[in-house]
This record gives structure tokens, sequence and C-alpha cells, in this order.
């Protein structure tokens, strides 16, 4: 029993650890940030890696889901004689949460993992402290353009699968079932209001790309310099970005659409 | 009289600059945690000299040049590089100290996403404003001096262990350092590419007037490239001296060392309780 | 991979994702919903408001010329406030009704206005007097009722 105790109080001790360990991380980063900017060809490296490398899953992904959506939602409206919704129920599910969170979600098991994976393999190889004894900071150099090029990426990812997701749902409900293409739009324009729901699902994302590339930089940068170490890490950034995403989804939510 | 206090005087202050060494530890203490790396150091690194630190694996002496490197900060004791303190640097004066200094890693630590050319460029890129051109012309004669001038397109993935060293060694003297520091440089090599970088280490070291520090466990090749060898064991300096004292010497650590012997003053067994006891003990 | 083509395939990313950003603000919501030019505010009070929410849309002949902002209980008059913002463009006379409505059988509820004929138009701040409530159905039935009952008692007195 006083062993279990322990160990929980360890746990506490060591979680409330790392969390001031990642605040002062985030810190530095924001404080590094500086050449991300001024020399840009780095940052618009990393957008190639975790922007562009993650488009085939993202568009991929959106159009299963719209279309997916698209069924199941014509499914139970028409029980209703409400199948003229159906553009209302998939854009919004899409925009207000799935495009967010499912975005943020792939993203963290495609880009996140791969940075973490980089970031801790140039650890291990001792590039890190290379690049330190060559007077070179390496979160100014490594860390934060992997950083900012996550979190750039991160909203227009979002955006994109929000875009298919409303496309593939359009296939469905008008192309395939016959839902009239006016009423489809129609209705899903008058539901869906440009600073309510758009906006306030791309901050979502744009909360999920700080949080996911966070994780990612700093599970990378703080794993054990084994082969073991780097496995662990990327286990633990696909599982804490997961974590992060649903728990802020959940916050986020409950203060932009009450009421 | 005073004048040629003054004619005097200037020779003697020239010639205490120079025999001042470069790095000099003072009773330096370490610790990671509660573990005591180092527990007494004091060694020094005389300018245009090559010094070898030597010790079983696991004694510090890697952390040795952390210190020194300014990637660690001792207990006690001072760590003086060219006159200064380093754990007493700022941030930005301890960056400026360390473009001074070249390291070479264990295993290179080259970037894996660059090409060696890229790899060699990096410190010039990323410390001067100088022209591409030139800096074209700098890293190519670096890695001329290296041997490896036509692998400047290859990617570090394609080089062996020995070349990727010597890439490394390269991009380590890209900004012409006062001081070289090799993190075991003799480890995992073939017995031609250990003779290569020995040989490198010593002539780059007299070619651009440096002074290197070398922490291994290679003896053999070792000696034949110092000017002198600190042995530290337990986190103490145990001997020290000129490669010649030391293949004479009568101290029984540095004879284990040199011959390889399997038993002696560092022990075979890992400190344990009596044999016969542990063995009945655990039958019963 | 040359940096020039890594530029391109960036550059293909960014423009991509603003496009999808204004193909949501744009085809999928309606900028005009909220985008709406030199708002003002009225005000209209209803002794029921049904299931009237924030964010409503608030109809004229059919046409959404702006949203609820706020709903709020009046202690006073012991009635429910309902505050609505709408276009600057458009204008209102000052008998204008204003009704709870409902889209369809199930639909949600909205604010329908139904305007009047004087000269003089609503000024911002201004409270609309004449409205009717919405409509409940439970009252509704209840009212059937009665008034069936009612039938049922006078008929065999005829």
């Amino acid at each position: 029993m006083g062993g279990v105790l322990r160990k929980l109080g360890a746990l506490a001790i060591n979680g409330v650890w790392r969390l001031g360990f990642i605040t002062r991380f985030f810190w530095m980063i924001l404080l590094y940030s500086g050449q991300s900017f001024t020399r840009l060809h780095l940052t618009i490296r990393e957008l190639y890696f975790s922007g562009v490398m993650s488009l085939l899953i993202i568009l991929v992904s959106g159009l299963f889901v719209g279309l997916v959506l698209g069924l199941q939602g014509y499914e139970t409206l028409q029980r209703y004689g409400a199948s003229d919704s159906l553009g209302t129920l998939v854009a919004l599910s899409l925009v207000r949460e799935l495009g967010p969170v499912v975005a943020g979600l792939l993203f963290a098991s495609r880009a996140g993992s791969a940075v973490t994976a980089e970031i801790g393999l140039m650890k291990v190889t001792e590039q890190l402290k290379a690049m330190d004894m060559m007077a070179v900071s390496p979160i100014a150099r490594v860390v934060a353009p992997r950083f900012w090029g996550g979190v750039i990426s991160m909203p227009l990812l979002a955006a994109l699968f929000s875009a298919m997701g409303v496309f593939g749902g359009w296939l469905i409900g008008v192309v395939a079932i016959g839902v009239d293409d006016g009423a489809f739009w129609a209705q899903m324009q008058a539901a869906v209001d440009f600073r309510y729901d758009v906006i306030n699902g791309v901050i979502k994302s744009c909360v999920f790309g700080v949080a996911v590339a966070l994780i990612a930089v700093f599970e990378g940068y703080d794993c054990v310099p084994t082969a073991e170490g780097v496995s662990r890490a990327i286990t633990r950034t696909v599982v804490s970005s997961a974590l992060a995403i649903l728990a802020l989804d959940f916050v986020m939510t409950s203060f932009m659409f009450r009421g | 009289m005073d004048e040629s206090l003054c004619y005097n005087h200037r020779p003697a202050l020239q010639q205490n600059l120079m025999s001042e060494p470069l790095v000099r530890l003072e009773n330096v203490r370490f610790a990671y945690g509660e573990r005591a790396i180092l527990r007494d150091i004091s060694l020094s690194i005389p300018r245009g000299k090559v010094v070898a630190i030597m010790g079983g694996s696991g004694c510090g002496k890697t952390t040795l040049l952390r210190l020194i490197g300014g990637q660690e900060k001792a207990r006690s004791g001072r760590v003086l590089v060219d006159g200064q303190d380093v754990a007493r640097l700022g941030r930005d004066d301890l960056y400026a100290m360390r473009r001074r200094m070249g390291m070479l890693f264990q295993f290179g630590a080259l970037f894996t996403d660059m090409s060696v050319f890229d790899n060699v460029a990096f410190p010039l890129r990323e410390h001067t404003q100088l022209s591409p051109e030139l800096i074209n012309d700098l890293v190519l004669m670096k890695l001329h001096a290296v041997g490896l001038r036509g692998a400047a397109r290859l990617m570090p993935a394609e080089l062996s262990g020995g070349m990727a060293r010597r890439v490394a060694l390269a991009r380590t003297i890209a900004l012409d350092p006062m001081l070289l520091m090799y993190d075991e440089p003799f480890t995992g090599l073939d017995p031609i590419s250990l003779g290569v970088i020995g040989q490198l280490i010593r002539r780059l070291n007299d070619a651009l007037g440096a002074s290197s520090v070398i922490v291994t466990h290679d003896i053999q090749e070792s000696l034949q490239i110092v000017d002198y060898i600190y042995f530290i064991s337990e986190g103490r300096v145990v001997a020290e001296g000129t490669p010649d004292d030391i293949r004479n010497t009568s101290d029984p650590f540095v004879h284990q060392f040199v011959h390889a012997e399997a038993d002696g003053p560092v022990p075979f067994h890992y400190p344990a309780g009596d044999y016969a006891t542990a063995l009945t003990g655990g039958a019963a | 991979m040359s940096r020039t083509t890594l530029d391109l395939w960036v550059g293909v990313f960014v423009a991509m994702g603003i496009a999808a950003l204004f193909f949501l603000a744009i085809k999928v919501g309606s900028v005009s919903g909220s985008d709406i030019k030199s708002p003002y505010t009225l005000t209209a009070r209803f002794d029921n408001i049904g299931g009237l929410k924030v964010r409503a849309p608030v109809k004229v002949a059919g046409v959404l010329v702006g949203r609820v902002s706020e709903i709020r209980y009046d202690n006073e008059r012991f009635q429910a406030e309902v505050v609505f913002t709408v276009d600057g463009r458009y204008k209102f006379p000052t008998d204008t009704f204003a009704n709870i409505l409902t889209s369809g059988l199930l639909g949600e509820q909205y604010l329908g206005l139904d305007p009047g004929g004087e000269e003089k138009v609503l000024a911002p701040g201004d409270v609309i007097k004449k409205t009717q409530s919405a409509v409940v159905l439970e009252k509704l039935i209840s009212q059937f009722m009665f008034s069936k009952a009612a039938e049922g008692e006078t008929a065999p007195a005829k």
C-alpha cells in the first residue's frame, strides 16, 4: 500500500517536473525563434517535411471521413425527412470538431513522430552537442524551425482536411444519393457562420499545432540518447499529443460553443 | 638601468605569456548527482602541444572535455582556458570562446541531413560573412587537408567510419581553432584509418599552431603522436609524463594499462563479498 | 531535393491551405451572416420565447438580415428580452411586428420581422413593442382541447 502511494507520489512529482521543464523549453524556443524567420529557408525546409509530407494522408483521410459522414448523416437525417440538412451536418461537424481534431491526430502521428525521431537521432549521434560546441545553439538552429514548421502547417492541413471532407460529403450526398445540390449548399451556408464556426475551428487547429509541435520537439530533445530511448520518445509524442489534442478540444469547445 | 630593465622585462613577459598553458584545471571536482566522477583533478595543456588523457572506460575522461568546453560546470575548482574561467562565462562569451575551440566527437557527429561539403561549410556559414566562392575554396582546402576533397558531394551515410571521422576533423578545423579536443578518436577504426587519424591529429596541430587534447584509451597509438600523457583513475590523476617516461615507468597502474594486463591495481572483479560464502550461501 | 523544388512544393502546400480556408469561408460558411455591415442592435420583449437561442437568424420576408445577440430575462416586466443585431443597410418602420417563428415543423426557431406602415424608422437601441410570442405546442394542444370541450358543452344545449 505504502509502495503504491510512494509510486503515485513519484509519478505526480515527475509530472510536475516535466511540466515545468516543458514550459521553460517553450520559453526558450520563443526566445531563440529569431533565426527561424530571418533565415526563412530553415523554416521552409521544415514546412516541407511536416506540411507537404503530410498532405497525402490528410487529403485522403479527409475525403473518406467526408464520405462516411455523408452516408451516415443521410441515413439518419432521411428518417426525419431532413436530408436537405445533410450539408449542414457534414460541414458543421467537420469545421467545428472533426477537421481540427482528426487532422491534429494524423499530424501528430505523421509529422510529430518524424520530428521527434529526427531530433532524437541527432541527440543519439551527438549532433546536437557538436552543434553546441560549434557555438551554434541547437534550439535556434534545429528545434525552433521544426516547431514553427509544425505550427504553420497545422491550420493549413486542418483547413484542407475540412474542405476535402465537405467535398466527400457532397460526393456522397449530391452525386451518389441525389440530395438537391442547391439545398445542400444553401442549408450549409445558412447554418455555418464564418466567424463563429470557421474561425473557431481555425483557432482550434492553431492551438493543436502549437501543442503537437511543442510535444514533438520536446520529446525529441529530452529523449534518453539510446535507440530504445528514441523509440520510447516517439511513442510518447503520439500518445501525449493525442491526449493533449482531445483535452484541449474539450476545453476550447466548452468556451467557444456554449449556448 | 631603467632602460636595461625595460629591455629585459619585455621578452620575459612574452616568455611568461607563452609558457602559460592554454588550458589549466585546478582541483576540479565533478559529480553526476551523487555519483562522483572527478574527485580532484589538476592538469594543464601547454600551448602547441598534444596531450593525451588516458584511463579506463567510464573514468570521466569525456566529462573532462565537456568541462573544458563549458558544457558541464565543475562542482568545485577552476577550469581556465586562455586565462578565462569557463564556468563563469556568460552564454555569449562562452559561445565566443567555443568558436576558438574544435571538438571531434567519438563517432564524428556529422549532420546526417547535409552533404560532406555542407558539413564542413556549416561553421563557416554560421559564423562568418564570407562569400560563397571563398567558403567553397576554404572547404575544399580543409577537405584536402584530410585527403577527402573527392568526397565533397557524398552524404555522411555513404562514408566509412574512418572517412566520417576525417570529415568531422575537417569540420572541426574549419575555423582554425586554438584548441582541438578529441573524444576517443581511435574507437572502432581499422589499423590503417587509425594510423591516418593519428598522423592527422599531429600534423594539423603543428600546422595550425594549435594545442590538442586527446581523450583515449588507445595507448599504443597515443605514445607515438603525443607530447605528454596524463593517466586518470577513480577521478584522480594517478600518473603523468612524456611517452618515454611512460614506456619506462615502474608505476603498477601504468604498467597494467600499457601492457593490457587483466588484473592489477585495476581489479578484474567488481567489488563483491567472499566468493566461497556467496556460493555456499546461495546453495543453502 | 534542391532548395528550389522544395520551395515550390511548400508554395503549393501553402497556396492549397489558403485556398481551403477561402473555400470554408465563402462556399461552406456564409460570410454575409456574420459580416454584417455597420450593424445596429434592436430589442424586442416577449412573453415567451420558446426555444429561441442566441445566434438564431433574424429574417424579414425570409431574407436573413441579422442575428440574435443576447437573450435575458427582464425582472421587472417578467418578460424575455431579446437583443438582436441587424445590418445597417436595412431599415424598419417603428410599428414593425416581431414574431418568433419555426422553420418547418421541427426546424430551428428564428426571429421574424413584419414591417408595418409608419414613416419613421427604428433607431439603434430602440425597442420593438409589437411582438408575438413563440407558439408553444403544449399550449396549442390544450387550447384546442378546451375549445373542443367547450363546443361539446354548447352543442347539446342547442
